[in-house]
């Protein structure tokens, strides 16, 4: 029963399973962050660990994972909230404006990241 | 004297829900707040509320007791009374018909999708479908549920989501019927499942564990079909 086009796997399972996963990766990469910061970073070293590629690659699979982290959380909440039940069909275009709006801006922090991956 | 505030609405004449205070004299006694339902329509017959067993087996009285969601009939006043106030409103999120009875047709709803009834598709045999002592006991912890409503009218993804969440009721019993041995119907009662809302919808918030009265976990039987329909699709 596909209820949810929007949704980020069209079914429940494969989104909790998305987000679970993506959640621990990106735990994973805020520790490592954290850890590498807090053991002292300057400018030389900074740009030395990310001109590592799997550093780049870990990088990569935290920002596709918070895409797809955010999409599955923030569509659970815009379908609880701004629905058709809840507001009339103010709900209706204000749910589609704001998951549109939301893909745009994942959309961007996405090909933007990948640019200052390796870009530089 | 308890200070008693009822929930009242009437569509015919109220243009608006109000609360009507009732003073009451216990007598020094713990009596159940469905005692002091009734003490008080037999003052003023017009209060209206769903009963029917007084002893917590038919379901039918599940309101909302000074803020929690419970059965008027085996809730004591000593169990729910603070300050010698006894809040009385519906239960929450199905819409009102009269005062504190609400229409329940979207809570049904719900258990219709879930096909609450057993279904085997291999030859009937000459007696019962015989069930080892150990496969019955799957079922205890899911088959006393009495269908009160308590429990989905006190989650906050069943408010939102009525008509697409099944809610911890309903859920409840679609694993009833999944952990059943004489059930064959496993594979197509997952599929009907699997979607974002049904099942996926609850949010571990354990209101519905919470407010049940008959002591049941409807999040357990939540996380068993997920592990099932985990286990099923990797
Ligand atoms: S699980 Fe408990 S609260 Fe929910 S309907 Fe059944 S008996 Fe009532
Ligand atoms: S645990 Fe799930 S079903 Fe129970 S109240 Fe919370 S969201 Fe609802
Ligand atoms: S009157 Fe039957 S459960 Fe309370």
């Amino acid at each position: 029963m596909v209820t949810a086009v929007t949704s980020f796997g069209r079914s429940g399972t494969s989104d909790w399973l998305v987000q679970r996963v993506s959640g621990v990766i990106l735990l994973a990469y805020f520790l490592f962050i954290a850890w590498v910061v807090l053991s002292g970073v300057d400018y030389v070293s900074w740009k030395a660990l990310f001109a590592q590629t799997w550093v780049r690659v870990f990088s990569l699979m935290a920002l596709l994972s918070l895409a797809a982290h955010a999409w599955i959380g923030l569509w659970a909440v815009v379908t609880d909230y701004l629905t058709e039940r809840m507001m009339g069909t103010t709900g209706n275009v204000l749910r589609i404006s704001s998951q549109l709006a939301i893909a745009l801006v994942l959309f961007v922090y996405v090909v933007w990241g990948v640019q200052v991956l390796w870009g530089y | 004297m308890l200070q008693v505030s009822i929930y009242r609405y009437n569509p015919e004449t109220d243009q608006q829900p109000y609360m009507q205070e009732f003073q009451f004299d216990t007598e020094g006694k713990d009596l159940m707040v469905l005692d002091v339902l009734e003490q008080i329509k037999a003052q003023d017959s017009s209060v209206t509320y769903r009963r029917s067993c007084r002893e917590g087996v038919c379901g039918s009285d599940g309101l909302n007791i000074n803020g929690k969601n419970g059965l008027a009939c085996i809730t004591p006043l000593s169990a729910t009374v603070k300050n010698n106030k006894l809040v009385v409103r519906p239960l929450p999120g199905l819409p009102v018909i009269r005062d504190l009875v609400v229409d329940m047709s979207m809570f049904y709803a719900q258990y219709e999708k879930i096909q609450p009834y057993l279904q085997n598709n291999t030859p009937a045999p000459a007696i019962e479908r015989l069930q080892s002592p150990e496969d019955r006991a799957k079922l205890d912890g899911l088959y006393e549920c009495i269908l009160c409503a308590c429990c989905s009218t006190s989650c906050p993804s069943f408010w939102w989501n009525p008509d697409r969440f099944i809610g911890p009721a309903g859920l409840l019993q679609a694993y009833r019927f999944l952990a059943d041995s004489r059930d064959t119907a496993t594979d197509e009662r997952l599929s009907r499942l699997d979607d974002p809302f049904s099942v996926f919808r609850c949010h571990g918030i354990q209101n519905c564990v919470n407010v049940c009265p008959k002591g049941l976990n409807p999040t357990r039987a939540i996380g068993h079909i997920r592990t099932m329909l985990l286990t099923r699709a990797t």
